[in-house]
């Protein structure tokens, strides 16, 4: 049975992910900022078959309380050894560039918060000498867009300090995955056009992102093929991609 | 997503904004101006889910179990979660759904919303006779927890309310024990609609599921033709289906469904051997769901889409109006694949506009063949005014409002139900004054 932290847990991937640990009998603790939201998702996590599940109230921005949100987690449940941290926002680019102001307000929530924690419960589970740390990043964070660079610049530091993370702990029983979703049909991107093959639901997005976790694959793209599409656009010379519409 | 917003029948096509909700808690917030309609899974066939140039509340995202008393068998869920999810719940302790429709992805929402009925009508009644209870939220902020007792009168208007009243947030059904996911029962020929009528006469104290298949292509004598299927819940050893399902990849250019390939579908149908083989046993799946092992099948009928109709008839008259219709659908050489049969029982519906009522139910797809389909179902209409019946909201998308006025004589009481900022393009068509209406 495993522990499974989750910071960001009212979010649609998170619930979804959440789930799926459920059904496999999971202990869960949940972290988030909307209390009635988290009691509705803990009493339905707990009819889909979780044994225990414990939720507590939490803004992720709030650094100085991490350690303590983690010793509470691993209290609760008798242990930790799964972690998943999911909580972001999609910046609104164009404010952004108008505001430093909010560009670092962004970075705070979509870059600095996760790396203070994968931080605490990287050495945490480096000392007991196992455990899964799997951290949600974007296929943003590949290449710095104009419509979404203040995003995607702060999950590009997500994905490097979880790549750096992963070489460190390699061999000591962690594993530390990397997890980058495509377009996703969430609250979060309720503003965008869905139609089109590219979206994928977050139900089918959790299920590639459980299957990797168990498996301990380093990398997730989910769905699979934004592995493809990202290739191609790391790979597209800077001359060519700076005068880009993307 | 694929086809959000749209209907089953994939006709007509509206433009509407959609509103995601989320979680339970959620309120309406509407800065800006345009009806809302509640949302499911979209399995309406016709415009009783579309709001042309409104908001769509969609209610996917509320699909949380919150209680469940497995001695009892009360389940208590948020109302976009779908009636497939509520039997992989209950299934393996013991219970099943009380009422089940055609298909299992539908919303409980839904469920209400039009009050389905299922092939143990004359048993069970509708779905609405097992909802315990419903929180309904209105778009002034106000809640209401609605039951057959509490809130009574706006327990009628829901059910059957076609997501007029507000939106169903939350809901408790009293679910019924089965032994297992096996059904024991018998599928039998008839050669004519006599032959049906004494099936139903013998099977109903007997059977707890009757339905019929008709094949409407059939002509002069064979008219009327079809294959009765009567089955209990049983303790029984069968197979069950693989998880695997089909998906009718993309929409085809032209409808496959013509004058010819429905011959030979409901030929080979009726003369298959399975049809001759008395005794059975079914899987609830291929049993309550034959359509759901193909996903997205809608897409046969082509770009145009499809119209369904599903009529209700009195018993007095089901005789010789269902010959009549018989008649007027093989004449004009429109027919459908799954032409479906039914007798309902005497028990009253729950709801002001429940469709269900005593009678024999008729159900039929037509490929949207433009103005002659429209005449063909006008004309339908004609024989279900004469005799008394009515026609199911949920799968219409042409009825008149004279009609609809006819066929669902409450429809006045209902009105002060309606929420003020919600509407569909359903209703407004037959709300209409019939005497300013578009012929």
């Amino acid at each position: 049975m495993r522990k499974v932290l989750i910071v960001g847990a009212t979010s649609a991937i998170a619930e979804s992910v959440a789930r799926e640990f459920a059904r496999r009998e999971d202990r869960l603790f949940l972290v988030g900022r909307r209390p009635q939201a988290l009691a509705a998702i803990a009493d339905d996590l707990k009819l889909r078959g979780a044994p225990m599940v414990q939720f507590r109230v939490q803004d992720a921005n709030d650094i100085s309380a991490h350690a303590e949100l983690i010793e509470s987690a691993s209290v609760a449940m008798g242990g930790l050894d799964t972690v998943l941290i999911a909580h972001g926002t999609l910046p609104d680019q164009a404010a952004c560039a108008a505001s430093v102001e909010r560009t670092l307000a962004e970075y705070q929530t979509n870059a600095l918060s996760q790396i203070s924690l994968c931080t605490l419960i990287a050495n945490r589970f480096e000392s007991q000498g196992n455990g899964t740390l799997a951290v949600i990043s974007s296929v943003a964070g590949d290449r710095g867009r104009q419509s979404n660079y203040v995003y995607g610049s702060a999950k590009a530091a997500v994905t490097a300090f979880t790549s750096g993370l992963r070489q460190r702990l390699h061999g000591k029983g962690v594993h530390v995955i990397t997890i980058k979703p495509g377009f996703v049909d969430t609250p979060m991107t309720a503003a965008f056009d869905k139609r089109g093959p590219l979206w994928a639901s977050a139900d089918s997005v959790a299920k590639t992102i459980v299957r990797g976790m168990i498996a301990g694959k380093p990398v997730i793209y989910a769905p699979w093929f934004w592995w493809g599409i990202m290739q191609i656009i790391r790979n597209i010379p800077e001359r060519i991609f700076r005068g880009l519409k993307l | 997503m694929p086809g959000a917003g749209s209907s089953w029948g994939r006709w007509p096509r509206h433009r509407h904004r959609t509103i995601a909700l989320t979680n339970r808690y959620q309120r309406l917030v509407l800065d800006e101006p345009g009806t809302l309609l509640p949302y499911g899974n979209g399995r309406s066939y016709g415009d009783s889910c579309q709001n042309d140039g409104g908001f769509l509340l969609t209610t996917r995202g509320l699909d949380r179990y919150v209680a469940f008393d497995v001695d009892n068998g009360v389940i208590e869920c948020e109302a976009g979660m779908l009636l497939e999810d509520v039997i992989e719940f209950a299934l393996p302790r013991g219970w099943f759904l009380p009422v089940t429709p055609g298909t299992c992805f539908v919303t409980l929402g839904g469920a209400i919303a039009n009050d389905v009925h299922g092939k143990n009508h004359h048993r069970l009644g509708t779905f609405g006779h097992h909802v315990l209870g419903f929180e309904l939220l209105r778009s002034d902020g106000s809640e209401r927890w609605c039951t057959p007792s509490e809130n009574a009168d706006w327990f009628a208007a829901t059910i059957g309310g076609l997501g007029l009243t507000g939106l169903i947030r939350r809901l408790r059904l009293q679910l019924r024990r089965v032994p297992g996911p096996f059904l024991r029962g018998q599928s039998l020929r008839f050669g004519n609609l006599s032959g049906f009528f004494e099936l139903s006469r013998d099977s109903d104290a007997d059977y707890e599921y009757t339905v019929s298949w008709l094949d409407c292509t059939a002509k002069g004598r064979q008219r009327g033709r079809g294959v009765f299927m009567r089955a209990n819940h049983a303790v029984a050893e069968g197979t069950t289906p693989g998880s695997g399902q089909w998906r009718v990849p993309f929409t085809s250019p032209l409808p496959l469904v013509n004058r010819l390939s429905l011959r030979l579908f409901n030929t080979l149908y009726y003369h298959r051997p399975a049809a001759r083989r008395a005794d059975a046993v079914w899987h609830y799946r291929p049993f309550f769901y034959p359509l759901d092992g193909v996903l997205e099948w809608n897409r046969i009928y082509g770009p145009r889409g499809f119209y369904q109709y599903q009529c209700v008839i009195p018993p007095a008259t089901a005789p010789e109006s269902l010959e009549e219709m018989l008649e007027t659908i093989a004449v004009s050489g429109s027919g459908s694949f799954l032409g479906v049969l039914k007798m309902f029982g005497e028990q009253a519906s729950p709801g002001l506009l429940s469709f269900a009522r005593s009678g024999t139910t008729l159900a039929l797809d037509f490929p949207n063949g433009g103005a002659p389909t429209l005449q063909l179902l006008e004309s339908l209409d004609a024989i279900t005014r004469k005799a008394g019946g009515a026609v199911y909201p949920a799968k219409d998308a042409r009825m008149s409002a004279t009609s609809f006025q006819q066929y669902f004589p409450r429809w006045k009481e209902f009105l002060r139900f309606i929420d003020p900022r919600f509407s569909s393009s359903f209703w407004r068509r037959v709300s209409q004054d019939p005497q300013g209406e578009a012929s």
